[in-house]
């Protein structure tokens, strides 16, 4: 149904540039006047009237179709099942979805469900039905109307390029308007969260263990969401993250760029790169099954009690997947400091290791610092690894073999499975990724801005 | 050095310089210890990872299958003779697989010594059976030898997985399967082949049954999602701020704006589609079209960074030339600057979409991590991806899935280096230098 | 123009010198004697050698790949490029002042302080301070930078910054000072006062000194050698070579004919 009428959109679009087209050829052929633009602009002009409001009907539609018809079957319900919680409600019309759609549910469908389901094929099928012919003739009546404006002197070619120079300014204004989203969807289920739970509590509070109880009685029902143990769980995690990946990165990234030859570097440089393009899922497997019970045999071999999800085998695995972020980093910033530093350092009579240990990094300090300030980013917002890795209890402790719980960590847990939007329990994802949204982006914004001052210092 | 030239011969070559100079080169043999130290840590990292996973995984691209006897016995699976489809794909084919099992072990009696024989063979033999009945309803009636697969039990204990030194309250295969299996495997009745379940079936609780194909089709879904979204938008934005945008605060904004997005984590796009696709619009959860959508955002501004060098690399003479003979600015850069600029931009684009096709957590968030055994059929279905399905396989308490997640991880790999090959080949084959 | 005074010593003996890039030959068969304690001008047109020549004589052509020194540098009767000889210990007795000013993103005490700090050459910070000083004072600074010795080296004007380059290399005590073109980037006044000090330091330095400007050459050198095209046309003393030169090539040259 739908590729039909996608198909039938098209070859609608196709006609109406082939007759614009036609048209203006026509206009021209009498010869008593030249055209201002060229035929196929004039097609392409009469096209876009019949394909933009058709389309701009259809992405309505389809955003709000779902909704609508799901509205309108829940009002056609009797009453009892109306006034079920909200999670009874919805998980009525998916199983009466299912039944539409001719798969089997769950549970034994009861008859509110058959009836829903009744409801829904009956209106798809009108409201498709009735939508098909509202776009067609949208489509239609505009191919109409542009077609019949053309004239010799229309300009159709400053109204094309005006049309695409918009779309050209709508498509870049898809980056703001994606930050304008994340901000506001952020804030929004946060706002919700704080009304729940007071941000003092959330933010320095000591005790994080969300799982509301499903009975009112139980121990915990009601939650408890202290969120500074996440935060220093984060924080240790990348802290050992940074403690792998800066040294060898750096150190990887200065022998590259002052001791290796062309070829070392030719065949290096690739390598480094392969480590930065494997998933971070395959990062986070070989943390969880390789690296953590590697690290608690070698602990119980000294004595020591690693635990199973340490927070040392997530962030060693974690530094591993950033050292090629900061090498490559710092490798541009090293090769940027200008050789006649090192030359001079050279004059002097210092050796390789003293004009880079006194000159060189001194001179590249303030990029390699946004360097490592991005990577802290990255390591922050890292999410598989430790999800993989790392554990959920909320231990509040600096012990690297021990395991602790990130902010990452909290939110795939929250969130993942079905879930009810009103909840603290899941507001609190929000609230996690508001605090991580802010810390990564001012984190990004010094960094770009240390970075960009250092480039701009020896261009 | 204030006392003259005299002693200054002196004070570069005397001992004490010399003791000084050896010291100093210790000091640079260190140094460069530690950046070769480094290299090789990164080095060894990474063989030390690509080696455990294609150790664990090698194995999970062979199977052990048994040749049984099978009697489609007429009375069992046809008892009418009717041979319609619905009476045939109703019969129970265990009874069949048990017979056949039986025949080869006259001797095991009992309810529990049964159940421990059929449990060498896998539950998809049942599957199996039927598809191959109902694809030739003439084979009821007759015997031929068919090849089922093992439980991944018995598979695992052939590739010498299971530790038989251990107790057997232990292990999953109990000493009289052992025996059993030892004695078929003398028999010639086992055999190892190539895996093909694993790479053209869904998922499965099995872990002898489960594949990857259904989550390969999800990623396809997925990427061609994204691919169909970023690029033309990615492009679009990249013409406007390279050749049309003022210099002004606006632009600025954008162009930060756009520098951020690249380093926000990915889950946050996540958390951005569970509440504005899934809870505002309405749109269904697990689907690959929103996970597309997700991961377009994710990637847009790869895909705008690397269409804006590439079109800052075309030379400002060719824009010029073209606007010289009349050209409007549009047609200068759809029909000048665009096909210049298309390998620069392709390949930036083959990066992006090599990322989001290794990207996980976004998926989570809007819940492609469900187990989804059918192979997906359209942008809407339920799927999940490659990626999260080794997350669940990862997570999967199993020890066979252990093989299935390393095996998917090659398969993900092997995705990986044919998208980066094809974008450094492009690179090579049409990088231009003006 | 200062009398010459023969009776010093040579320095440095350059024989049979030829240099290359990859295929590329830069010099060409070049023999040239340094004395000591005295200003040696090399001349010549750009691309002529010269500056090969001089980046010899403490190795800094080491660094660039590819590059290959085949006949004799003398420093003391040692040759630069025996095995025996440190590059290290030879760049502290043969500093070199480069084109451009290249101070380090640093203070300018520490700018001053880094070679006699890595070469250990200062047993106490007393004695390091005092190196700095009496160096900044010898290249004609002190007066100007005595109360910014700790701002940064590069926020000092362009002369003053060769001038520090000079204070660094000084500092080290070496006994040749090879200088690059060491006013190019500079103003007339600020070439004035290098070309003053240059002739102050001789009492204690042999300085060798590739320039371009004939008029300086002529102003602050003792001896001149002529390069043209990787090979030395006509060497002596600085008074003969401009007022009555033996070969055509280096009168065409310095009255201007060429270069």
């Amino acid at each position: 149904m739908s590729l039909l009428l996608a198909t039938l959109l098209v070859l609608l679009v196709a006609s109406a540039f082939w007759t614009g087209r036609n048209r203006a050829l026509a206009l021209a052929a009498d010869g008593t006047s030249t055209l201002h633009s060229r035929p196929s602009y004039h097609g392409s002009w009469v096209a876009l009237w019949c394909g933009l409001p058709a389309l701009v009907l259809l992405v309505g539609w389809l955003a709000l179709e779902p909704g609508l018809v799901d509205a309108m079957v829940v009002s056609a319900l009797p009453e009892e099942v109306r006034e079920l919680p909200s999670g009874e409600l919805a998980r009525v019309l998916d199983d009466a979805r299912r039944v539409a759609a001719g798969e089997r549910t769950a549970r034994e469908p009861g008859p509110e469900v058959l009836e829903a389901a009744r409801q829904l094929g009956r209106l798809r099928t009108y409201a498709g039905l009735a939508f098909a012919g509202l776009l067609l003739s949208v489509a239609v009546g505009g191919l109409t109307w542009a077609r019949s404006r053309l004239r010799p002197d229309f300009r159709a070619r400053i109204r094309v390029e005006r049309a695409v120079r918009i779309s050209l300014v709508a498509c870049s204004v898809v980056a703001i308007l994606t930050t304008v989203g994340i901000v506001l969807s952020l804030i929004f289920e946060a706002v919700r969260f704080f009304a729940l739970v007071s941000p003092a509590e959330f933010l320095l509070g000591t005790e994080w263990s969300p799982q509301t109880a499903i009975r009112a009685d139980q121990v915990g029902s009601s939650g408890a969401f202290g969120a500074i143990p996440v935060f220093l769980g984060t924080l240790l995690i990348t802290v050992i993250a940074m403690a792998v990946a800066v040294p060898v990165g750096l150190f990887s990234a200065v022998y590259l760029s002052d001791y290796a030859s062309p070829r070392t570097r030719a065949i290096v440089k690739p390598v480094l790169e392969i480590l930065a393009g494997i998933p971070t899922v395959v990062y986070g497997v070989f943390a969880a099954l390789s690296v953590a019970p590697m690290l608690r045999e070698f602990g119980e071999g000294l004595g020591l009690d690693v635990a199973s999800e340490s927070a040392l085998a997530a962030g060693a695995v974690m530094g591993i997947m950033i050292i090629p972020f900061v090498s490559s980093l710092s490798d541009d910033v090293i090769s940027a400091v200008p050789s006649a530093l090192r030359e001079g350092s050279y004059g002097l009579g210092a050796t390789k290791s003293e004009t880079i240990r006194r000159v060189v990094l001194p001179a590249a300090l303030p990029g390699i610092v946004g360097a490592t300030l991005l990577a802290v980013s990255r390591a922050i917002g890292e999410t598989m690894i430790v999800v993989m890795a790392a554990g959920l209890a909320a231990n509040l402790t600096a012990n690297p073999l021990e395991a602790v719980t990130t902010v990452t960590v909290q939110i795939v847990t929250l969130l993942v499975g079905d879930q009810e939007f009103d909840s603290a329990k899941t507001l609190a994802a929000f609230a996690l990724g508001l605090v991580l949204f802010l810390a990564t982006l001012i984190l990004n914004v010094v960094a770009l801005t240390v970075v960009r001052r250092y480039r701009e210092k020896y261009d | 050095m204030t006392e003259g030239r005299a002693d200054a011969v002196g004070i570069h070559d005397d001992e004490a310089a010399r003791k000084r100079l050896r010291r100093r080169y210790a000091a640079e043999r260190r140094f460069r210890a530690y950046g070769l130290g480094a290299i090789g840590i990164a080095m060894l990292a990474l063989v030390v990872l690509l080696a455990s996973v294609t150790r664990s995984g090698l194995p999970a691209f062979t199977q052990h299958e048994l040749t049984l006897e099978i009697h489609y016995d007429a009375e069992l699976l046809d008892p009418d003779g009717t041979r319609d489809p619905e009476v045939l794909g109703r019969a129970d084919y265990a009874k069949p697989v048990r017979a056949a099992l039986a025949s080869l072990f006259p001797a095991v009696e009992g309810r529990r010594e049964r159940r421990q024989l059929a449990g060498l063979v896998s539950k998809g033999a049942v599957f199996e059976l039927r598809e191959r009945v109902l694809a030739a309803p003439e084979l009821v009636g007759t015997r031929e030898p068919v090849r089922v697969p093992l439980s991944d039990e018995a598979d695992q204990y052939l590739k010498g997985k299971i530790r038989t030194d251990l107790p057997e309250s232990q292990r999953k295969v109990s000493d009289r399967q052992i025996a059993w299996i030892e004695d078929l495997r003398g028999r010639g009745l086992v055999h190892q082949v190539f895996n093909f379940r694993f790479l053209s079936s869904g998922d499965s609780r099995e872990p002898e049954l489960a594949g990857i194909w259904g989550a390969a089709v999800g990623s396809l879904l997925t990427l061609l999602v994204t691919l169909l979204l970023s690029f033309p938008v990615g492009v679009a934005a990249a013409v406007y701020l390279e050749e049309f945008a003022p210099r002004n605060r606006w632009t600025d904004l954008i162009e930060v704006n756009i520098n951020n997005l690249a380093a926000v984590p990915s889950i946050v796009f996540g958390l951005l589609g569970l509440a504005v696709f899934l809870n505002f619009f309405g749109l269904p959860r697990s689907a690959p079209l929103v996970g597309g959508m997700v991961l377009a955002l994710m990637t847009l501004p790869t895909v705008i960074i690397a269409s804006r060098a590439a079109i800052l690399s075309v030379p400002p003479s060719i824009r010029e030339a073209a606007l010289g003979v009349g050209a409007s600015p549009l047609q200068v850069v759809v029909q000048h600057v665009l096909p210049l600029a298309l390998p620069g931009i392709l390949t930036g684009t083959i990066i992006g979409m090599a990322r989001a096709l290794g990207e996980t957590a976004p998926l989570l968030m809007i819940g492609m991590v469900a187990f989804v055994v059918d192979v997906p059929d359209g942008p809407l279905a339920p799927a999940t991806a490659l990626p999260v399905q080794i997350f669940l396989w990862a997570d999967s308490p199993e020890p066979a899935f252990r093989e299935k997640t390393a095996a998917a991880i090659m398969v993900l790999l092997a995705f990986l280096i044919i998208m980066n090959l094809a974008a450094v080949l492009l690179r090579n084959r049409f990088e231009r230098r003006w | 123009m200062t009398a010459v005074e023969p009776t010093n010593a040579t320095k440095v003996r350059v024989g049979d010198l030829s240099v290359f890039y990859g295929e590329k030959q830069a010099l060409f068969g070049v023999d040239l004697d340094v004395p000591a304690n005295q200003v040696t001008a090399l001349i010549g047109p750009s691309g002529c050698g010269k500056s090969t020549f001089l980046r010899c004589v403490n190795r800094m052509n080491d660094v660039i790949d590819g590059c290959r020194v085949t006949g004799s540098i003398l420093l003391d009767g040692v040759d630069v490029n025996d095995r025996t000889l440190d590059v290290v210990q030879l760049r502290a007795r043969v500093g070199m002042v480069f084109q451009k000013p290249n101070p380090f993103p640093k203070s300018v005490w520490e700018n001053v302080a880094y070679g006699p700090r890595i070469h250990g050459i200062a047993s106490s910070h007393a004695e390091l301070d005092r190196i700095v000083i009496s160096s900044l004072d010898r290249a004609g600074l002190l007066k100007e930078v005595q109360d910014r010795l700790h701002e940064p080296g590069t926020s000092l004007s362009g002369g003053q910054q060769q001038r520090l380059c000079i204070a660094r290399a000084i500092a080290v005590s070496p006994e040749v000072i090879l200088m690059d073109e060491p006013c190019s980037a500079l103003d007339p006044i600020a070439t004035a006062t290098i070309e003053g000090l240059i002739d102050e330091l001789r009492e204690k330095f042999t300085i060798v000194i590739v320039t371009h400007n004939m008029q300086q050459a002529a102003r602050v050198s003792q001896r001149t050698a002529f390069f043209h095209l990787g090979e030395i046309v006509e060497e002596g003393e600085t008074g003969k070579i401009f007022t009555n030169p033996t070969d055509q090539r280096t009168q065409d040259y310095i009255t201007g004919r060429f270069g």
